[in-house]
């Protein structure tokens, strides 16, 4: 903004920015039709911006109308009756009541394992040296790409031999143990970077090092828990291959988006109840994106930035 | 002596803070991959506990699937496609939204990246909706045009394209905020420099953009090649490898010998997914040397230009 108004001060064609010729005709100054030209680059993001988010818009309206008016097909996206029954049949019928429940419950208990986890390898790896942590660093490192594609035979294997394949406690310890390579790694930059007299200061008043983690690193890495528990919280939301192969021999543990799956095999006559189940789905993530768009955008950023 | 025992009780402290990274890490990310390698030479059909070694002959039949070997190539295909389109299509978006001029940058932000926040599994289903050749609205607009309807999920043809499209569509806004959050680190008042001197737009995008980016475009290639890896969420719900296996990237081709089979085959699963392992190993290690290659031209460059 700033520079847009420095621009102008240099340069007396530019005018007084609030008289645009808006008649089409060439602009009759050197500037003017650049600026003009970011309104039009507006206006054409606008209608990337409308077709982007048109599948959302589009799920929302056939969540609303009566099966009927979807068959009839169109563009139309205001639907000619609210049929909010869509909602009722995918909450009941579809046990998207159930299935938001697990949801919610594996959601907030990996995020809660994840943070703590990464948050205590993290402080240990980013500030201190001792015997085995190359080998560590190293071996984090080395299974910084590993795809669920690639482990999920095993980790089935073992939690059934733990007794945890058919429980919701399988599916979170699962999730919570798949690799977090990127929030350690977050968490030891974070805590590296922090100067040592905060400690230091600590350790001379007596504090032990459970202490000075507890009470004044932990509290100073609030910024990073909200990164990397956003974070988490996403990618356990939007989760798939997992929970699809834990729930597939129980349906209780099934989790939105495995449920989805299912009632798409189901029901696949039944789009409108599909929808509102999709919109149930989808509507806690937005809402929380909304909300913590700062954290989300901070946290992807930095992935770049290291 | 007193200090030796201080050091002694650090050290537990920190493997005790270790711990549970050791042992959730160990069992559910370290085993499996080396169990993998142990799988893989085993016939096995996970209902019942015998497992017969088998030797190499799980590779020799995997490697002799040419199903096996249309997923290989169907999974790079799909990374030819998706990779660049995001890279360079988030490139020229980014540059856009990081004007300052630009009329509502911010919500234009917060609306391209509104589909990365959403649920992959949920995406593919809607997809198919949009997509439905009797119902859907795509439908709908080549009816206007008068065109014969399509069926874009359900022709093979088109079915690799299609859900590499919508792939693109569903992540390009993490490719977005990799370039705004690479345009940031240019520093303003160079441009502004820039701007005293005299350059106009296209010069300063040309000699100070530009250059100050590319460091960026061999980290975010690697970030978005790797993300194409994970794609099994949407090709699952969108096709499930089909039509004709057009679309059976190596994911789906492991799941389904694992788990959608009827008389799962987990040791040919375990050959197949350790093979995947090492085609991601091998372009994770091309890619880092590449970076290292680029780091060490670039330092030379620079050491010349001071000469």
């Amino acid at each position: 903004m700033s520079t847009l108004a420095a621009q102008r001060r240099h340069d007396p064609r530019a005018g007084d920015g609030t008289r645009e010729p808006d008649d089409g005709r060439p602009a009759p100054t050197a500037h003017a039709p650049r600026r003009r030209g970011w309104w039009i680059v507006a206006l054409v993001l606008a209608v990337v911006a409308f077709v982007w988010v048109f599948p959302f818009l589009w799920m929302v309206s056939a969540s609303l109308k009566s099966p009927g008016e979807i068959f009839a097909g169109g563009l139309n996206l205001i639907p000619e009756t609210l049929a909010w029954e869509n909602y009722g049949r995918a909450w009941t019928e579809g046990r998207f009541g159930q299935y938001l429940l697990n949801t919610v419950i594996v959601t907030v208990t990996t995020t809660a394992i994840v943070v703590v986890r990464c948050a205590l390898a993290g402080y240990v790896i980013g500030r201190y040296r001792f015997p085995g942590s190359r080998l560590v660093i190293g071996i984090f490192v080395a299974t910084l790409f590993v795809p669920t594609g690639y482990t999920i035979i095993p980790i089935v294997k073992v939690s059934l031999e733990l007794g945890l394949l058919n429980s919701l406690a399988g599916m979170i310890l699962a999730l919570g143990g798949a690799s977090n390579v990127a929030a350690i790694l977050i968490y030891a930059g974070y805590f590296r970077r922090m100067p040592a007299d905060l400690e230091e200061a600590a350790i001379v008043d007596g504090a032990g090092f459970l202490r000075v983690f507890l009470r004044i690193m932990l509290p100073l890495s609030m910024p990073v828990t909200a990164t990397v528990g956003i974070l988490t919280f996403l990618a356990t939301w939007n989760a798939f291959f997992l929970p699809l192969v834990f729930s597939s021999t129980n349906p209780d543990l099934r989790t939105v988006s495995v449920g989805m799956q299912a009632f798409v095999g189901e029901n696949s006559t039944d789009w409108a109840a599909m929808a509102a189940a999709g919109v149930i789905s989808i509507l806690p993530v937005v809402v929380l994106f909304v909300f913590m768009q700062k954290y989300f955008v901070e946290g992807i950023a930095g992935a770049v930035k290291a | 002596m007193a200090s030796q025992t201080r050091q002694r009780r650090r050290n537990l402290w920190i493997y005790a803070f270790l711990m549970p990274t050791f042992i959730l890490y160990g069992v559910y990310t370290i085993y499996p991959i080396v169990a993998s390698y142990w799988y893989s030479f085993v016939e096995w059909n996970g209902f019942s506990a015998e497992q017969r070694f088998v030797g190499i002959s799980n590779y020799e039949a995997v490697l002799a699937d040419p199903l096996f070997w249309s997923s290989v190539r169907i999974t790079l295909l799909f990374m030819l496609v998706v990779a660049p389109l995001r890279v360079f299509g988030a490139f020229f978006l980014a540059i856009l939204l990081n004007s300052p001029r630009l009329p509502f940058a911010k919500f234009f932000r917060t609306v391209y990246f509104l589909p990365v926040v959403t649920t992959t599994a949920i995406i593919g289903v809607v997809m198919r909706f949009i997509l439905d050749p009797g119902a859907g609205p795509v439908a709908a607009v080549v009816g206007w045009f008068g065109l014969p309807p399509v069926d874009l999920l359900g022709d093979s043809a088109t079915a690799l394209v299609t859900t590499a499209l919508v792939y693109v569509w569903k992540f390009f806004g993490i490719t977005m905020i990799y370039w705004l959050a690479a345009l940031q680190t240019i520093p303003q008042d160079v441009y502004d420099a820039a701007r005293v001197d005299g350059a106009g737009g296209v010069r300063i995008f040309r000699h100070i953009t530009l250059p100050m980016l590319l460091p960026f475009l061999l980290i975010i290639t690697v970030l978005t090649i790797e993300d194409c890896f994970h794609a099994f969420d949407l090709m699952q719900t969108m096709t499930a490898g089909g039509p004709f296996y057009s679309t059976e990237i190596i994911e789906i081709y492991i799941y389904r010998w694992a788990f959608a089979a009827s008389i799962p085959q987990l040791g040919f699963a375990s050959a197949a997914a350790v093979l995947f392992g090492v085609l991601v190993l091998v372009l994770v290690a091309l890619q880092g040397w590449a970076t290292l290659t680029s780091q060490r031209l670039r330092s030379q460059s620079t050491e010349k230009g001071r000469a």
